[in-house]
């Protein structure tokens, strides 16, 4: 198992590559100069040219790009010049956040995604069945960041059941009740979307599993239908399932930055997005590789789930 | 196409949410004839206005300009860039496909690298990083969704293409020295745009979404022009004042997202070929009973009794009769074969009498099953699993199949303990070892944990009996346990299962094929065709006198070592479809023997002493053989 998990952190290191090699080609890609952009069109010449030596600009691409590459690997992102502060540890503080939303939001929709699937797998054609579908079509259809406004007008300014945004309150303690309070509704309207289409894919793992011979042996030996459900036919299906929880993490990742701006939520989405309307290219930058190679190590974390619980995989 | 189009149609949602859709495409495609307000003109007198006032019918936005023509420009744009969208990503996505998959080698390897690295990112990274570089706006992006989405284009025509590039038409093309582009645009791109169309279609809808979220970031579309998206991002901010400017473009954008789902579940559901027989049905935890005779009678014939049992399959309007009317007994110890050819209706016999028949498609029609007397085909679901395992035990085919993959075979075994008592944690591994002890699995204190993939054919047969001796049950159906094992292993299962049920007088009803199978193990015979008894009787009685001339050619179709010049002989043609037997005796087609009245009425079956047939003329008078 050790073994298995060096392995798949040394091949993850090419794609880790491969990211900052895109984000920096991006980058590459902004129109004028850099500096030119970060200190405004009334700098004096002298001070762009000083900037662009500062910032490495002055040397070919591809130097440029092992510059900022050696940096990152010595925790070193830049400076955000918007906030005056070194972009990792605005990027880490943010991420604290995200991670704490979007983790929420992810438990939400694996547990509640898997569940309805084998409910409604274990009712095909029941009316269980049926308003399951129906309800996983509204939620895969339903923008999250209208649905989070929606949530808001319902459960926090009709009902008052919820503060209207945020994660700590303003006044009062940062205690776990507070942040659960302050949670909920975010979470839920992130977790909505990635719940559907969990559902229906653990719907027709389910449906492909009970068919199969080893689920009327286990019926044969006299196991519960329960026993059978979850049991048998669920452990079989997770090896489905779980590749697509991968996958799903990237999309709740990718909701976050939506619902951070409506539920105005101190995340790295809503850091990404007031950066790139500031023109913050650093910030940019640094937080987009940060969160991609987070999602790289997820996924890692992923398959090596899947090989604990499918003991076929080759470790 | 045109069957395609008529399954869709069938499909009501899908239906319905082509209606919706094509509803909102005439809207926006007629929104600059139709008689609006100017979607810009602000008049800050009349912000605010609700919906259903006076010279507005959604009422007005923060600036008092009309909703409703906001909402049918917005729509306009939104639905113009997502598609824009789509055919940017398609078009891209499906050349990078195309040469990747066309050229192969080192070219596709460095493209499905690069494709690979993008897919790496969470979708929004990407956009945004792409945002960032080329500066918000609507262009921009539907450029960023676009690029996002190329990935997912050019992996699946990728696939596509490969199988195409080595199929004959490709290779005569490039033969009769067709350039390569002009090989990729002639043969392989009309191939692949149905591919392309339909991933399209599929994916419309996200992308419609995915432009409205970068508008409602700020990144998308800037004022005054709106779309969608950027219209919802600027009434968040009097969401709580006045959600109607919320609502408005929000549901707008649920309707459109949702009716295109609709329609590609139903594109979906239309080409998945699995769906339209309803071969995704689930079996239910028992086969459903319909019986709709009377319940016949208990005789007490043995422990186990199954009386005119009626078994069909109901298919797409079709009703497969694949048990009709099958009677047989089996006393304590006794071993009875019930042998046939594949579809004679042997396993679903068996498989009925716990209630194993998969259904739907499966349907007990008629008849009865006794345990002990009592009836078990109506019997509610609590009882019948309280007995499956513990009365009646099976063991099935293909022991790689029929054993969870995921679960050590220890844990298989205590399973079916544990399912009828509870089982201490300690006793429960020793449990586990003896059962494998008692089916000669060597060293089984180590292969206990193992898990199926594991282990032999032959071994995995073994834990499957050693399961179905978990409870010591009094009947052990063993539906064909040795066919998918190699010759010596086979004897050995078959030695194994004699010894098994000589030391504990099991019963077991063994399902084969293979008459020489029945000669090593069973008692008695019963000999299946077209889900009915055509014959039965004692082992020995049978193989000296087969009376019905379909017994007589299947023992013909047994090697017999050392058994002379015989010839081996194959049965031709193929048994009869169960859902329309032919009049009088089924197997007359493929019989030599058959005459005129062979294919008139009802035949019976006819018993005198131990043996009984279902035969007008056969090979030796019953009379004559039963003496």
């Amino acid at each position: 198992m050790g073994s298995y998990i060096v392995k798949r952190l040394l091949s993850a290191i090419p794609v880790l590559l491969g990211i900052t090699v895109i984000v920096f080609l991006i980058m590459a890609m902004i129109p004028g100069d850099p500096a030119t952009a970060i200190l405004g069109s009334y700098a004096t010449p002298d001070n762009v040219e000083k900037l662009n030596r500062d910032l490495g600009l002055d040397k070919p691409l591809v130097q440029q790009y092992f510059i900022w590459l050696g940096n990152m690997l010595t925790g070193d992102f830049g400076t955000s010049f918007a906030l005056n502060r070194p972009v990792i540890d605005e990027v880490l503080e943010r991420f604290n956040g995200t991670l704490v939303l979007a983790g929420t939001a992810f438990v939400l929709c694996s547990i509640f995604g898997v569940i309805a699937g084998v409910v409604s797998a274990a009712n095909q054609y029941g009316s269980g069945d049926k308003i399951i579908t129906f309800a996983v079509l509204l939620g895969i259809s339903i923008p999250s960041f209208f649905l989070g406004m929606m949530m808001i007008l319902f459960f926090a300014v009709n009902l008052r059941w919820f503060p209207v945004s945020g994660m700590w309150p303003i006044y009062g303690a940062r205690d776990l009740s507070a942040l659960i309070s302050h949670l909920t509704l975010p979470a839920i309207a992130l977790a909505v979307v990635a719940t559907g289409v969990i559902a229906r894919l653990s719907r027709s793992a389910m449906l492909e599993v009970l068919r199969q011979d080893f689920i009327r042996t286990a019926r044969a030996k006299g196991v519960h239908e329960r026993g059978v459900i979850w049991r048998h036919a669920l452990k079989a299906a997770m090896v489905s399932i779980i590749p697509v929880l991968g996958i799903q993490a990237g999309f709740v990742l990718s909701g976050a930055v939506y619902i951070e701006i409506v539920f105005q939520w101190p995340g790295v989405g809503r850091m990404l997005v007031d950066a790139i309307l500031k023109r913050d290219i650093l910030l940019v930058q640094g937080g987009v590789v940060f969160v991609a190679a987070c999602y790289v190590l997820f996924n890692i974390a992923v398959d090596v789930a899947q090989s604990l619980l499918d003991p076929r995989i080759k470790t | 196409m045109t069957g395609f189009l008529k399954l869709l149609a069938r499909n009501r949602l899908a239906l319905a949410g082509a209606i919706v859709m094509a509803l909102v495409i005439l809207l926006a495609l007629v929104t600059p004839i139709l008689p609006l307000a100017d979607p810009d003109v602000t008049d800050t007198a009349n912000r605010f206005r609700l919906p259903f006032s006076e010279g507005a019918l959604l009422g007005t936005d923060h600036l008092g300009r009309d909703m409703l023509s906001r909402l049918l420009w917005g729509t306009r744009l939104s639905l113009a860039v997502g598609f824009a969208a789509a055919i940017v990503a398609a078009t891209i996505g499906a050349a990078i496909g195309i040469i990747s998959g066309y050229y192969g080698g080192r070219v596709d390897n460095v493209i499905m690298r690069g494709v690979d690295m993008l897919m790496a990112f969470p979708y929004i990274l990407l956009a945004l990083a792409i945002v960032a570089a080329l500066g918000p706006g609507l262009l921009n992006a539907l450029i960023a969704v676009a690029a996002v989405n190329v990935p997912f284009f050019a992996r699946n025509i990728r696939g596509i293409t490969v199988g195409l590039a080595h199929k004959e038409f490709v290779d005569a093309a490039r033969l009769a020295g067709l350039t390569n582009a002009r090989i990729i645009l002639t043969e392989i791109l009309p191939n692949v745009i149905p591919v392309i169309v339909i991933a399209m279609s599929t994916t419309i809808g996200w992308m419609i979404l995915e432009t409205a979220g970068l508008s409602f970031l700020g990144l998308g579309s800037q004022p005054p022009q709106a779309d969608l998206g950027s219209m919802l991002g600027e009434a968040r901010s009097a969401l709580i004042t006045n959600p109607h400017t919320s609502v408005v473009p929000g549901v707008m954008i649920l309707i459109i997202v949702m009716s295109i789902n609709l329609l590609g579940d139903g594109v979906r559901d239309a080409l998945d070929p699995r769906l339209k027989s309803g071969a995704l049905s689930r079996p239910m935890a028992a086969t459903r009973v319909d019986r709709r005779a009377p319940v016949p009678e208990a005789i007490g014939a043995g422990l186990l009794e199954v009386q005119n049992l009626q078994t069909e399959f109901h298919v797409r309007g079709r009703n497969y009769r694949a048990v009709g009317g099958v009677s047989l007994h089996v006393k304590p110890g006794e071993c009875l074969g019930i042998i046939g050819e594949s579809g004679s209706g042997k396993s679903v016999t068996a498989l009925s009498v716990m209630g194993l028949v998969a259904s739907p498609p499966g349907v007990i029609a008629g008849g009865a099953v006794r345990y002990d007397g009592k009836d078990l085909i109506g019997a509610p679901y609590r009882r019948l699993r309280e007995m499956r395992g513990r009365n009646v035990a099976y063991i099935f085919q293909d022991p790689l199949a029929t054993l969870h993959p995921l679960y050590r075979v220890g844990d298989q075994l205590i399973e079916a303990i544990r399912a009828h008592r509870p089982i201490g944690k300690q006793e429960d591994r020793t449990k586990a070892i003896e059962l494998l002890k008692a089916v000669r699995i060597p060293n089984p204190e180590k292969r206990v944990s193992d898990y199926p993939h594991e282990m032999s054919g032959g071994m995995r047969q073994r834990v499957g009996i050693a399961m179905a001796l978990a409870n010591d049950p009094d009947i052990i159906i063993a539906d064909e346990p040795t066919t998918a094992l190699d010759v010596t292993v086979q004897a050995q299962i078959l030695s194994l299962l004699d010894d098994l049920r000589r030391s504990r007088g099991l019963a077991i009803v063994f399902i084969t094929h293979d008459f020489g199978v029945v000669a090593q193990l069973c008692d008695r015979v019963a000999v299946m065709y077209a889900g009915r008894i055509v014959e039965e009787g004692p082992t020995r009685g049978m193989l000296e006198t087969p009376l019905h001339p379909y017994t007589a050619r299947l023992m013909a179709c047994v090697p017999e070592l050392g058994g002379g010049k015989r010839r081996l002989e194959a049965i031709p043609g193929l048994p009869p479809v169960v859902d329309r037997l032919p009049e009088g005796c089924a197997f007359a087609d493929r019989c030599t023997k058959a005459r005129e009245d062979c294919r008139v009425g009802e035949i019976h079956l006819e018993r005198e002493g131990a043996r009984a047939v279902r035969c007008i003329h056969p090979e030796t008078p019953l009379r004559e053989a039963a003496e």
